[in-house]
């Protein structure tokens, strides 16, 4: 009986350590990414100091947080003003529990799994509210009102957009949803004559909006509301905040990538031919520039600081090692699922940033606008618009 | 396995029940109540609804815990103040409580027709798919009902927020 | 891949047994870590270094209560469409239609709070 029970948990149980484990290093390094790419959008170099081109300054901010000191408002209410931060972590990480990074891992396969992720993004909002009204401060409370109002608009046309993917995969079950488009050879973002679009933009928008991204980020907008909802938050509570802000980009970018863009599958699932150019040319080619352009940016370092080199050297032959490791079938076989997937999570994070670097924040009003009287309209179009397709095609 | 996870989650919701009526700060019994919520999701589970259970999370735990705590911060409301009860109810609170307990305990012992054990897993037509089928066939009416439920309400916000803005 | 339902969703229980613990870990971590010291102005509100004006306790606008009412009605809309888009494939022409029925209707509902301006956030409330 005991073997019974415990076999089956066992690599659900690993996963979940693996995925708790790396992601608060891996939020760590989208934050180092999305400076890096600011910096260049900006013509900026961005971080330069801790490593050599920044490489260790996620650590270095991670050793910061711990160490600062800890400050509670006295006007606070002490124990909601601890909780609040937990609400958004806990729901974020939850939520990794049903995203699959390839066939086989995944934590686990539930049939409401997508309906499990807009649960939990609906109760993280949760976390927003009570943090901004706890601090009893007037940034705070004005942060976390316009921030709980926009999410809960958003989260309305997120909703449609995802009912108009699951229309097309016919389930919740997020691996379900993966073989729906590997059964019918496409990709739902191309999926009714390419109509799908339409839903997949409504998601695109909503979801940089569900994360408080810009032009969305109007909750925590520097310029008027000091740090919205976060004003009062020092140390780590500020950073777990942080960290669940970057957890719940990776699951929407996640879930996006699941239900539009194919999730572990590689590009054309259906055309055999492709497999070693896209399976083992693709990665390895990725891999192999990715390590030859660092070794060059080593010797570019060298007449400043050898041991800088050095080490980012070693940074770039890892890299490269990492590349030819796919050259092994058996071995291929069993990463490639997680390195499309992280690669295509990847490419929409990127995105998100480039966004980010573009537009400018939008007034509040006009945000309200936007979301009640452009996006839901359209999203509610777009699915009517869908479904008559599909039917049709059906 | 399924006595004791019921248990637990009993526990909880009763709980975190209780701890709604006893905490004096409407904000903090608002927070109890998202915890009953979450184990009330979790002994739907348990039945097997796990749709229901997903449903359960998403709207009362997500938006209709939103609006309550909008409203709490919406009127203000600060702490209750402790008001002194008068002799006969701190007398007759506890007895009547116990009375109600076992009048409710011998009703449902009673009158409940015998069922079968749960057991968790058992029953598995609680998915996505299962409910659209019976939503879309059998239970067509109420579903469409629920459409002119949500517009009389949609017109009953209206008409209420617009008397408060003018 | 795990088929009955205790070995799909206690993964899930786990995930947010350890989530949690995580989560609580490190609020901990920073409270024994970081070095306190008080003073009554460094522990007010931050208005931006101004001397805090009066309490955050106050009054907003009923504009934020009705969106939350209205997100509500729109969010059990979207819950009836999670089984509808599921089954939509088999269903076919007859669900589309019967869907279509339910939906309309809130679309009504839509039309009316937009006539009525309720979506206009640019509008200042009239003051009673």
């Amino acid at each position: 009986m005991e073997t019974v029970i415990q076999h089956p948990l066992f690599a659900p149980l690993v996963i979940t350590a693996v995925i708790i484990a790396v992601f608060p290093l891996l939020a760590g390094y989208i934050v180092l990414v999305e400076r890096k790419v600011l910096a260049d959008i900006q013509v900026r170099l961005g971080p330069m100091r801790v490593g050599p081109h920044g490489i260790l300054q996620p650590i270095a901010d991670a050793v910061k947080l711990l160490q600062k000191e800890d400050i509670i408002p006295t006007e606070a209410d002490r124990a909601l003003f601890w909780l609040a931060p937990v609400i958004p972590a806990v729901t974020a990480l939850t939520a990794f529990a049903v995203l699959p990074f390839s066939g086989h891992v995944v934590v686990t396969d539930v049939n409401v799994g997508l309906l499990l992720i807009a649960a939990m993004s609906a109760v993280g909002i949760l976390g927003i509210i009570i943090g901004g009204w706890s601090s009893n401060s007037h940034y705070p409370l004005l942060g976390a009102l316009r921030s709980s109002a926009q999410l809960v608009s958003y989260e309305v046309a997120l909703s449609l957009g995802l009912i108009a993917g699951v229309m097309s995969a016919g389930s919740l079950s997020m691996l379900k949803i993966v073989e729906a488009q590997r059964e019918r050879g496409v990709w739902f973002v191309f999926d009714n004559y390419g109509l799908m679009i339409i839903p997949f933009m409504v998601f695109l928008i909503a979801a940089i909006a569900e994360t408080n991204r810009l032009p969305f980020d109007l909750p925590e907008a520097e310029s008027e509301l000091v740090a919205g909802f976060m004003t009062e938050y020092s140390g780590f509570r500020w950073a777990l905040f942080f960290l669940a802000e970057y957890a719940s980009i990776f699951v929407i970018a996640g879930a996006g990538v699941t239900l539009f863009w194919g999730g572990w599958l590689r590009p054309f699932p259906s055309w055999g031919w492709l497999d070693i150019p896209l399976n083992y040319v693709f990665p390895v080619a990725l891999f192999g520039v990715s390590g030859l352009l660092t070794l060059r940016l080593a010797q570019r370092l060298k007449k400043y600081s050898s041991a800088r080199a050095a080490f980012l050297a070693l940074v770039g032959v890892g890299v490269a090692l990492v590349g030819l490791v796919f050259l092994i079938p058996p071995v291929n076989a069993a990463i490639i699922g997680v390195f499309w997937f992280l690669t295509k999570v990847g490419a929409f994070i990127y995105f998100m940033i480039w966004i980010r670097g573009t537009f400018p924040r939008f007034r509040y009003d006009q945000l309200m606008n936007i979301g009640w009287k452009v996006l839901i309209p359209v999203a509610m179009g777009g699915l009517l618009l869908n479904a008559i397709v599909g039917m049709a095609l059906a | 396995m399924d006595v004791p996870l019921f248990l637990i989650f009993a526990a909880i919701a009763v709980a975190c029940g209780v701890n709604v009526v006893v905490q004096r700060h409407p904000i903090t019994s608002a927070i109890s109540l998202i915890g009953v919520m979450g184990s009330l999701a979790a002994l739907y589970l348990l039945l097997g609804g796990e749709f229901i259970a997903a449903v359960q999370v998403v709207v009362y735990a997500g938006a209709i815990m939103v609006l309550f705590v909008f409203v709490i911060m919406l009127l203000n409301a600060g702490a209750e103040g402790r008001s002194g009860r008068s002799w006969p109810v701190r007398l007759l609170g506890i007895p009547f409580l116990v009375l109600l307990l076992g009048l409710l305990s011998f009703v449902v012992q009673a009158y409940a027709p015998k069922t079968d054990r749960v057991v968790f897993g058992a029953f598995t037509s609680g998915g996505p798919r299962d409910i659209g089928k019976l939503l879309f066939t059998e239970y067509l009416l109420p579903f469409e009902l629920t459409s002119v439920l949500i517009l009389i309400a949609i017109a009953g916000a209206v008409v209420l927020a617009r008397k408060e803005i003018d | 891949m795990p088929s009955s339902y205790p070995e799909q969703y206690f993964p899930i229980v786990l995930q947010i047994a350890i989530a949690m613990a995580i989560a609580g870990a490190m609020v901990a971590a920073s409270y024994l870590l970081g070095k306190r010291v008080r003073n009554p102005v460094k522990d007010s509100a931050y208005e931006s270094g101004m001397v805090p004006v009066g309490t955050a306790r106050e009054r907003f606008s009923v504009k934020f209560y009705l969106v939350a009412m209205i997100f509500i009605l729109f969010d059990v809309e979207v819950v009836f469409l999670y089984p509808w888009a599921v089954v939509y494939r088999d269903l076919g022409l007859y669900g589309f239609l019967v869907m279509f029925l339910f939906f309309d209707l809130v679309l009504w509902g839509f039309y009316y709070m937009w006539k009525k301006g309720v979506l206009d956030w640019s509008e200042e409330p009239p003051r009673s």
